[in-house]
């Protein structure tokens, strides 16, 4: 019994020494002067674009990421096909690459005298959006392929034999069975893109109130001695990951009858 | 009626089918019988469409099949696993097939109610595979593949991850079924008991090679070769000759054509005695006797008996 209790103890300490303890404390200097100051410094012009970017980014990421996830994911257990371990482990590069190298990478190939430059790519939005895209790849793929493993073929070699065709195979057996690990990767998949800052930063070039999403306004504002205008913005970029959280727990059913 | 001609399946090195020729008799029942690794199921799976044969053709009812998707071949596939829609209850399970070929509702609601309860389901229409037996779920996993109506039946080992209960149980029940459907049925099984059980025609199968095609009785008094002859039922050897234990007799004298041999061990099968002999040059035999014939030589281990064959086999 001693045991049981000294592992939660340890757990639950380990937990509030290095997530809670550091989060409340941003929320609490947040409204230290109440609410209205955290609101008014969350509210100005340059913090509501800030937002509108990082929206921008996920929501063109997340979406992304999600459909080449299941596709990829298809692809590396049910076929086989030359390059699949090559494929299967350069999708997980992002995890392994600083997301610095990865903005640098960008700025090389898209920047002045890249390969592929003057485009608009570089300090613009786009570059943003494929830096966001980058380093949150791997997240549903990574989700779907055990999963998928785990499923295994019978239930879709059953529905052929029934006279499903490929597509109602997949709405009607493949999909509900990954479906929640779906959902998990994208809640990874925004946490992600809503937080990158490294391979943002350094394709952004920082223009504000252009090209400075929520995450480059915290430390903008931060340079800036405003620490209200940053703990704020920190704390707006928190809520959205939590509520995306929140979500997902409240559309998954109690329950999954497997 | 199901014809497979000359069908070669390989993967990699390995060849599963090495040039089989089945023909499967319209409203007949047929067992597919051989030791894993034989080649029956990747042959189940052909006819199936699952497996693309490397050469061959598959014809259903005088069709070519060959290169027609399981999808559209029409038949009803039972897997050992079940391969149950696991978020699906046992209702949406066995509609699915119907629900695919957009049937009007009501023929659907009729359908499954009558499939589930050929079934003995019906009760538990609205339960999750999870929450069932493996019997329950395999018997789920057969009334989805008559939903819908399909031209033969092919069960991959049905009752091979059940208890032996429950195997006999749904074997009985398989056989009534298809007396009263006739729909053409194969049926792969390492069991040979199952396979001579439930079956009109088998198949025996080894080595990606068809043994022998006979009917159960055939199979067992006439076997073609020493394979099938040892795998349809238990066979002692003696020399080249082969012996069923039920063909061994046992006597207290020696009568000339008789050889001496030691009881090691009586194994009581109720009805039936396993009595395992040594002969004097260490060869072992078994014979099967009933209970009185035991009790009337008063039978004990250690002693000596006098073994004479009253039937065997010499393949040349």
């Amino acid at each position: 019994m001693i045991g049981r209790y000294a592992v939660r103890f340890a757990a639950l300490g380990y937990l509030t020494a290095l997530l809670a303890l550091p989060v409340g404390y941003v929320f609490w200097r947040t409204f230290r002067h109440g609410f209205w100051p955290a609101w008014h410094a969350v509210t100005t012009p340059e913090a509501l674009h800030a937002l509108k970017v990082t929206l921008i980014l996920a929501g063109i990421a997340v979406p992304a990421n999600t459909i080449f996830g299941v596709l990829a994911g298809l692809a590396i257990v049910r076929y086989r096909f030359p390059g699949a371990g090559v494929f299967n482990a350069v999708v997980d590069l992002p995890l392994a690459l600083s997301p610095v190298v990865v903005g640098l990478a960008l700025l090389l190939l898209y920047g002045r005298g890249g390969w592929l430059g003057g485009h608009h790519v570089v300090f613009a939005l786009p570059g943003m959006v494929l830096a966001t895209m980058f380093v949150s790849l791997p997240f549903v793929v990574r989700e779907v392929v055990p999963v998928l493993r785990e499923v295994g073929t019978e239930q879709e070699q059953a529905a052929a034999t029934l006279g499903a065709n490929a597509w109602q195979t997949f709405r009607r057996v493949t999909w509900p069975a990954i479906r929640w690990a779906i959902a998990y990767g994208v809640v990874l998949t925004t946490a992600r893109a809503l937080g990158e800052f490294g391979a943002v930063s350094v394709v952004s070039g920082r223009l504000e109130g252009q090209t400075e999403s929520l995450t480059l306004y915290v430390q903008d504002r931060y340079q800036a001695f405003d620490d209200v205008g940053a703990y704020a913005a920190a704390v707006v970029l928190a809520l959205i990951a939590v509520t995306t959280l929140i979500l997902m727990t409240a559309l998954k059913p109690k329950e999954e009858t497997r | 009626m199901i014809e497979a001609g000359k069908i070669v399946k390989r993967f990699g090195d390995f060849t599963a089918l090495d040039d089989v020729t089945v023909e499967v008799e319209a409203g007949s029942l047929t067992a597919l019988l051989g030791p894993s690794g034989s080649g029956k199921s990747t042959l189940l799976r052909v006819i199936a469409g699952l497996e693309r044969p490397d050469a061959g053709v598959v014809r259903l009812d005088g069709v070519d099949v060959t290169s027609v998707p399981p999808q559209q071949r029409g038949v009803g596939f039972v897997f050992q696993h079940y391969a149950a829609f696991k978020h699906m209850t046992v209702w949406d399970n066995v509609a699915f097939g119907l629900r695919i070929r957009r049937r009007p509702r009501a023929e659907i609601k009729a359908r499954v109610a009558e499939l589930l309860d050929l079934v003995q389901l019906a009760r538990l229409a609205k339960r999750y595979p999870a929450q069932l037996s493996g019997g329950q779920r395999q018997r789920m996993g057969l009334a989805r593949a008559l939903a819908v109506d399909p031209k033969v039946l092919l069960l991959d080992e049905p009752f091979g991850a059940l208890d032996a209960r429950v195997r006999k149980e749904l074997r009985v029940w398989l056989r009534r079924l298809h007396d009263e459907t006739h729909t053409t049925t194969v049926i792969v099984t390492h069991d040979q008991e199952e396979a001579m059980d439930v079956a009109d025609q088998v198949v025996v199968m080894n080595g990606g090679r068809i043994e022998q095609t006979a009917p159960p009785r055939e199979l067992y008094d006439h076997p073609a070769n020493e394979f099938v002859m040892s795998f349809v039922g238990p066979v002692n050897q003696l020399g080249d000759a082969f012996i069923r234990p039920h063909d061994v007799e046992l006597l207290l004298e020696p009568n000339g054509s008789t050889q001496e041999a030691m009881v090691q061990r009586l194994v009581h099968l109720g009805f039936e005695v396993r009595v395992e002999l040594v002969r004097d040059d260490g060869e072992v035999l078994s014979a099967q006797l009933t209970r009185e014939q035991v009790e009337a030589l008063e039978l004990q281990p250690g002693q000596i008996v006098y073994v004479r064959p009253t039937r065997q086999t010499v393949f040349t």
